[in-house]
């Protein structure tokens, strides 16, 4: 194809704009490296003495670690909760079910402080502040809209036919969704999985309303750290967590590369 | 067996999620309310404190001129981005959208951590400025409105390429191709064939950015430094400082209102359940 002006423009534009999406990101792993005790490039040479502070530290290790179980029962339970949940809309397929679809999306809409205000007035009465599962809950309810949306989305490409055929050779409801729905929407579970435990595990202004001194959790660790003493440790925390998701994303790209591939053949 | 039966089957699993959504999520928010009429005295005068306070309609302002100045570079940015992604990057084009998503992944509050690392005072940029001599005192980038901007750009710019990636994949081809066999030039046919078909998906991205700006919180409290009070930081700047919950309730009522009245206007232009019910 001839190299147009308009097409040069949106090409170079592209890859500007995408060096503004990710340089900024990577800028916490040379500060992570750094031998002083601030913020800041490596001075004289590079050092991991922030990376051993992280895993020296039994508060930042504690707070990881509640992170992590958290968002693994978060990503459970509202996965078995948003799936059971589409997969009856799906069969009603009427407006009451639309009108649910839509009642489960609400988390998206409101914003984070409102909600957490609300959560928060409601769980001193339950008598679930700074408690593991007042988060638990909060987290619960804000994955259940990213669960539902791909979970619905897997379901919509199934064939109603197919369930009904198990249904008519003599297979109960439970037999049918086990071994025919379940099955064939797995992508879609996983996908709403993944983005459950990311939501638990990033999210920070609930857990700002909800806990106290008994619950610590990484975003919490994070935050805190920012607004006190913007110490290093956090571009170390930060650049595990980058590293991770940049070998995620480039194991998915070269995926998808392999995949557009012709097969030798 | 009798239909009726089946349906509540049907229901029993719908159940248990929508049970715990209405009871745990959607009675406390719509309970903000009640503390709104009723903390720290029974009546509406946390609303004409509301009303009346200059600082409040400040925050208002500044919030919703900060969300539209998002929305509408997100938008020029996201644009581009979508359409070289699926018109012009045939080889690049995983590797694109694997760097429109990587930043996606990272958490809000580590991309304003970098954003603080770079723009602060003796961050840097500054930091490389005053090395290469080019200022002597170091600019303000934070503490600010240009430093909130630019940050916020930075996390909702993914919510805006993908709904219109979503619906530049629906356009075929076909078109341009005949309007430049009829004799068009290509920035005509762009204009007047291609352009007008991607309007949902702009719509829906600045719709999706929009509202999420609106009542975002933990970039604009960490870049703007309390200088840049946005309507969700005043809110819990009212609750910590002042333990003023009937305020920061009232102010989240009209926060609400408001969000709920943009996606009321917007519904009519807009695609509400491809935005937000069916979107992947």
């Amino acid at each position: 194809m001839p190299r147009s002006p308009l097409r040069i423009f949106f090409a170079t534009g592209s890859w500007a704009i995408l060096a503004f999406l990710v340089l900024p990101i990577l800028v916490v792993i040379p500060v992570s490296l750094t031998d002083t005790a601030f913020i800041g490039l490596p001075k004289e040479h590079l050092s991991l003495q922030h990376f051993d502070t992280f895993l020296h530290s039994p508060e930042w290790l504690q707070a990881t670690w509640t992170s992590i179980w958290i968002g693994i029962i978060v990503a459970a339970a509202s996965t078995a909760l948003g799936t059971a949940f589409c997969i009856g809309c799906w069969f009603l397929s009427d407006r009451a079910a639309t009108i649910a679809r839509w009642v489960m999306i609400v988390p998206i809409l409101v914003p984070p402080v409102v909600q957490s205000l609300g959560f928060y007035k409601f769980w001193v009465t339950l008598g679930l502040i700074d408690t593991h599962f007042g988060v638990i809950l909060a987290h619960t309810l804000l994955a259940l809209p990213y669960v539902t949306i791909s979970v619905f989305a897997a379901l919509t490409n199934l064939d109603r036919r197919i369930p009904q055929a198990a249904r008519n050779l003599g297979a109960p409801l439970i037999l049918a969704i086990r071994t025919v729905i379940l099955p064939s929407i797995r992508p879609g579970m996983i996908t709403g999985a993944i983005f459950a435990f990311i939501v638990s595990f990033d999210e920070i202004v609930g857990v700002l309303f909800l806990t106290v001194r008994r619950v610590e959790t990484l975003p919490k660790m994070i935050w805190e750290g920012i607004q006190e003493s913007v110490d290093p440790v956090i571009a170390a925390v930060a650049t595990i967590l980058v590293i991770l998701t940049l070998l995620v994303t480039a194991a998915a790209v070269a995926r998808s590369y392999a995949a557009t591939k012709p097969h030798p053949s | 067996m009798p239909r009726m039966n089946e349906k509540l089957r049907y229901w029993m699993l719908v159940l248990p999620a929508l049970a715990v959504m209405i009871f745990f999520y959607i009675w406390p928010v719509l309970n903000i309310w009640g503390i709104s009429v009723t903390e720290p005295a029974t009546g509406l005068g946390n609303y004409t404190k509301m009303f009346d306070s200059n600082a409040v309609r400040v925050s208002f302002m500044l919030t919703f001129r900060i969300a539209a100045i998002t929305t509408v570079v997100c938008l020029l940015l996201g644009y581009i981005l979508a359409y070289t992604i699926s018109n012009f990057a045939t080889k690049a084009r995983p590797l694109m959208l694997g760097l429109v998503l990587l930043p996606f992944w990272v958490s809000v509050l580590i991309r304003s951590f970098a954003w603080i690392v770079l723009l602060g005072r003796s961050g840097l940029v500054n930091d490389a400025l005053m090395d290469t001599g080019l200022i002597a005192t170091p600019i303000r980038f934070m503490h600010n409105e240009t430093g909130v901007l630019i940050a916020m750009v930075h996390v909702m710019l993914p919510f805006a390429v993908l709904p219109m990636l979503t619906n530049m994949r629906g356009i075929p081809g076909s078109y341009m191709k005949a309007a430049r066999g009829l004799g068009a030039s290509e920035w005509r046919a762009f204009r007047d064939v291609y352009f007008p078909q991607t309007l949902p998906g702009v719509f829906s991205g600045g719709l999706l950015v929009f509202v999420l700006s609106l009542g975002f919180y933990i970039t604009p409290a960490l870049l703007g430094g309390g200088r840049v009070m946005m309507i969700s930081e005043y809110i819990t700047y009212q609750i910590q400082e002042f333990l003023n919950w009937g305020l920061g309730a009232a102010l989240s009522v009209a926060l609400l209102v408001a969000t709920a009245i943009i996606l009321f206007v917007a519904g009519r232009f807009v695609n509400l359940r491809k935005t937000f019910l069916e979107r992947n």
